[in-house]
């Protein structure tokens, strides 16, 4: 008899084991690079775990511009899939057109609004509800230092953009590239957010970027701050143009370069070469601006299905991303942190903690502004008018940053 | 249009009954019902649709709140939309007139009675049979200055050597046209070679008799009669021009900055990832007046040509 | 069109063949360059230039390209958009071909009111920039239940390839002579009798200028590919961006290379096994205007 009951036994737990509610989510995204893809491969184990298929919709390439083409594409077909990654302004603009599902359930359910920061929640809400979930908060104004180049140069770690152009002289005549950068408009756009952000003070930066002052956009500060930003361009390499941006962290990491300023999934790349915090680089606010945070928070928004198993495992996604056992996984692998303030930061290394820390003060300061170069603070058309000038005066040699300051102002009032 | 073809004169036949008689009339038509309703559809009804949307204010995706001409009074304010314009008459331009020296001289001289005339045309055809997706992603290669040409130019001792072209936000407009017209102008080649063939030997001997001489005889006697396939020529490569679209992503992304953006990528971009839907359908628009502009001669000569043979 | 065979090797006659030559080389360097880069190892690509031959030559980056390289989360290579490829080329080319010989027949043979005008509408379709068509053929594609599907695809690229094939074909069918066709209606032969048996025939190198036309236009078409095709039904050319643009921190450019030769072999094999009817075809069809 005892066969019996152990082969019925098993029968009745294949059942359980099988789930009848197993879904397929199709989530679409553009996180390709070794660190992210790795970070993306978590939630696919945590959902198949669950019983549900893992159908991944990654379209590399552009900083997610050819993944939104294919999105919209499928959108206006009729055929979304179960998530997106939709940041920023954008997610308003989805839920505005009636893509997005309303997951306040889960958001109940798990308390979320007890457990996230307004400023990230708020932007997760369409009409007071919630129509995307957050994965992690970004910070964009790091500096990515090479100690060993610094030591064998013989420099400090500059705090100012002043000390930043004394330090980048002597590190040039040392033969070493002293700013690694990927010549992409978002790239160019995230060095001119760090450099603008120093010049104007978080203030004017959220006057310029977010309330469009056209005062600010073309001032004297402006000026100065593309000035600046122009200088830049004798300290990166003839070659930067269209490198990727973890080709660009490669080349700080083997020594080819001092220093990259770029948000902090940049560490994603430092700890896919075995290299730690503190040790083997360093990571330090971009110069001038150590009392600021400018924040890019990526998101999956979720899109309305008309397929029940489907539903259910799509809200499971939804549920699941926010759990504290994957965001500490997941920030851990992309160099994020996460989005709850309520997660355990000791397991972090000190890059995270030192962010997670400036993140909670800035809070408080008024020195958390969003990062434009990252689809937080505008529209998509107010951002690709100011890509368009920044990256056109960055790549021509002698432009006039005055002529250029009013160019800005007049771009983001076509777009308004 | 007074003449049908062969139809109309054989329509007095024996009768072979009514029905079959109809049925012969109508089947050409029928045949051709396929096609009329897929590019009905297809290329006018969608073209009327973008042509609509030019005139929204839709933002990311279609609305159909009316602005009249506002998106084309952005476009031709946009900086950007500038620069892609110039840039397609530089490529369009240097990219056709390249293709047609290089493909013509080519073909004269593989018509001289050239040993392994087979094998010396396939490998000047070959490039046409690759994506411009790989095209972009080798010449992005050969010509990036520090793994490149420049670099094997240094390994070779000539240091001072440098070609920075792809870097060079003045410069890289070139570079596609280079990557281009190498694969493009065997196409060329093969078209003259063609026509070249086609060309009756005892012209060119009575020529040769009468004392001229051969570089004489072709300018005067050979290309002249080559109009038809320049023509030709030109059709098929401004359509690849216009098409170069994935050479330019593969490339160069548009860039440094947008140095060397197309209006095929400035719509792309607009239409898709910046969200002005209005804007971008304005360009598209603008892409299909350039291209009328272009058609209608060629069109015009080709009716004229039927009417005539 | 120098008519006497000239034997002797003047001059001139070595200057053109240096020309030549040269031409040869310039045209084959590039895929030279991706075919022994392809054939490198890493560590071979930094030591060595751009021409210089492996130090051992290894199928590593080919194998890699093939089923293991990382085109976002998944690392299957480009195997699986090769096949996707195929299965969207092969009807692709032949609907469009077919649907292309019987418009040119009616368009050059059986002439009717308008037919020439309906001609030049459709040429308009071999110009058409195809940005212009891709929101609404998206949400028509919706409408239909095809879209993200090879259907889908496969239907796209006849719409849009059809002009082609009809423009070859009626550009060949016009220059048979029109008396054939008469004879053969006196003898009481039908619309599709004349097509099956008087025309179809003497296709071939039209036939076959169709095939290489088409198969190499929809093999390495990139927009449709990426814009009407997701996950498991997209193309090659999408696949091969992807590869590339999937970069882990150092760019392994003999993978990349490799991945270029998997996806320009096919259209490559075709060519040079074909190309001889391109030629001979193109005499024949698209020269005469």
């Amino acid at each position: 008899m005892k066969p019996i009951r152990h082969l019925l036994a098993a029968i009745g737990l294949s059942f359980v084991l099988s789930p009848a509610h197993a879904g397929q989510v199709e989530v679409l995204h553009w996180w390709t690079s070794g660190g992210e893809a790795k970070a993306m491969g978590v939630l696919k184990e945590m959902m198949e775990e669950q019983g549900h298929t893992w159908k991944d919709f990654a379209v590399a390439g552009g900083g997610g511009e050819a993944a939104m083409t294919v999105l919209k594409t499928r959108a206006v077909s009729g055929n979304p899939p179960a998530a997106a990654q939709i940041k920023g302004h954008d997610i308003q603009e989805w839920a505005k057109l009636g893509f997005l599902t309303n997951l306040d359930d889960v958001a109940k359910e798990e308390k979320w609004d007890q457990v996230l920061p307004p400023i990230v929640s708020d932007i997760m809400k369409y009409e007071g509800h919630y129509v995307a979930v957050p994965v992690n908060v970004h910070r964009v104004n790091w500096l990515w230092v090479n100690p060993d180049v610094f030591k064998k140069v013989g420099v400090e770690v500059p705090h100012t953009w002043d000390e930043f152009f004394e330090v980048a002289d002597k590190i040039k005549a040392a033969g070493i590239i002293p700013l690694a950068h990927g010549g992409q408009a978002w790239q160019d756009a995230t060095v001119f957010e760090a450099v603008a952000l120093a010049e104007l003070g978080p203030k004017d930066y959220t006057a310029a970027f977010v309330n469009h002052d056209m005062d600010v956009l073309s001032g004297p500060k402006m000026v100065e701050a593309l000035t600046k930003f122009h200088k830049i361009r004798d300290y990166i390499d003839p070659n930067a143009v269209g490198r990727d941006w973890n080709v660009a962290t490669k080349m700080v990491i083997n020594g080819d370069a001092a220093m990259q300023i770029m948000g902090d999934w940049a560490k994603g790349e430092f700890t896919a070469a075995d290299k730690v915090a503190g040790k083997d680089y360093l990571c330090v606010p971009a110069p001038g601006t150590e009392d600021s945070f400018t924040f890019n928070i990526d998101s999956l928004a979720m899109f309305k299905l008309n397929n029940e198993a489907n539903e259910k495992a799509q809200m499971d996604l939804a549920r699941t991303i926010l759990r504290p056992k994957f965001q500490t996984i997941f920030n851990k692998a992309k160099g994020s942190i996460p989005v709850r303030t309520d997660v355990d930061m000791a397991s972090f290394d000190d890059c995270a903690k030192a962010s997670m820390k400036a993140f909670k003060s800035t809070a408080d300061t008024g020195g958390l502004v969003p990062s434009m170069a990252h689809g937080m603070a505008t529209t998509s058309a107010i951002q690709g008018q100011i890509f368009d000038v920044i990256t056109n005066f960055f790549n021509t040699k002698d432009a006039d940053p005055e002529a250029t300051a009013k160019q800005l102002a007049s771009a983001v009032q076509s777009a308004l | 249009m007074a003449h049908s073809g062969v139809v109309s004169e054989t329509a007095s036949q024996p009768a072979r009954g009514r029905l079959t008689q109809r049925l012969q009339q109508w089947l050409p038509k029928l045949a051709l019902a396929p096609t009329a309703a897929m590019a009905l559809v297809g290329i006018y009804g969608f073209m009327f649709w973008t042509g609509v949307l030019s005139f929204t204010g839709s933002t990311f995706l279609p609305s159909y709140e009316f602005v009249g001409f506002e998106q084309y009074a952005h476009l031709f304010s946009n900086a950007r939309w500038a620069t892609a314009c110039a840039n397609l008459a530089i490529f369009g331009l240097l990219f056709i007139f390249c293709c047609l020296v290089i493909g013509c001289f080519l073909a004269i001289l593989l018509d001289q009675r050239i040993r392994n005339e087979g094998v010396i045309r396939t490998i000047y055809l070959y490039p046409l049979a690759l994506s411009m997706i790989v095209t972009g992603t080798v010449w992005q290669w050969i010509l990036n200055p520090s793994l490149g040409l420049e670099k094997l130019m240094h390994d070779w001792g000539w240091t001072s050597f440098k070609f920075d072209w792809l870097t060079n936000p003045d410069m890289v407009i070139y570079t596609i046209v280079i990557a281009a017209v190498w694969q493009a102008s065997g196409f060329v080649m093969a078209l003259f070679l063609a026509g070249l063939r086609g060309i009756d030997p005892a012209i060119i001997n009575a020529a040769r008799v009468d004392g001229a001489s051969l570089p004489r005889i072709y300018l005067r006697i050979v290309l002249p009669a080559m109009r038809p396939v320049f023509f030709s020529s030109v059709m098929v490569l401004a359509h690849i021009a216009i098409k170069s679209f994935d050479l330019v992503m593969a490339m160069t992304s548009g860039g440094p900055g947008y140095a060397s953006d197309l209006p095929a990528m400035f719509m792309y971009s607009f239409t898709f990832t910046r969200g002005q839907m209005g804007l971008g359908a304005a360009s598209s628009i603008m892409m299909l007046a350039m291209l009328l502009a272009l058609l209608v001669p060629y069109l015009y000569s080709e009716l004229r040509g039927q009417r005539n043979g | 069109m120098a008519s006497q065979i000239e034997k002797k090797l003047t001059p001139s006659r070595i200057l053109i063949y240096a020309t030549l030559l040269l031409a040869c080389v310039a045209y084959l360097i590039p895929v030279f360059i991706m075919i022994i880069t392809s054939f490198k190892t890493t560590g071979d690509i930094r030591s060595g230039n751009l021409i210089s031959f492996p130090e051992v030559w290894s199928f590593e980056a080919w194998a890699k390209a093939w089923s293991t390289a990382c085109t976002g989360v998944q690392c299957n290579g480009v195997s699986g958009f090769f096949w996707n490829s195929i299965k969207m080329a092969v009807p692709a080319v032949l609907i469009s071909t077919a649907l292309g010989a019987i418009n040119g027949y009616v368009l050059s043979k059986w002439r009717f009111r308008g037919s020439d005008i309906f001609f030049s509408l459709l040429l308009f379709g071999c110009f058409l920039p195809f940005q212009v068509i891709l929101l609404p053929m998206a949400a028509t594609l919706g409408k239909m239940g095809l879209a993200n599907t090879t259907t889908g695809l496969v239907i796209v690229h006849v719409v849009y390839g059809v002009a082609f094939t009809t423009l070859f074909f009626r550009n060949f069918y016009v220059g048979v002579p029109d008396a054939l066709i008469k004879a053969a209606r006196l003898d009481g032969a039908g619309f599709v009798t004349i097509f099956v048996r008087i025309l179809l025939p003497m296709s071939v190198p039209i036939i076959m200028v169709c095939f290489i036309w088409q198969f190499t236009q929809i093999w390495n078409d990139f927009l449709f590919g990426v814009v009407f095709a997701s996950g498991d039904s997209q193309p090659i050319t999408v696949g091969l961006n992807n590869l590339v643009n999937t970069s882990t921190g150092v760019k392994e450019y003999n993978v990349d290379m490799a991945a270029a030769m998997i996806a320009a072999l096919p259209t490559l094999v075709v060519y040079v096994l074909a190309g001889k009817y391109f030629i001979r075809g193109l005499t024949s069809g698209a020269v005469k205007g």
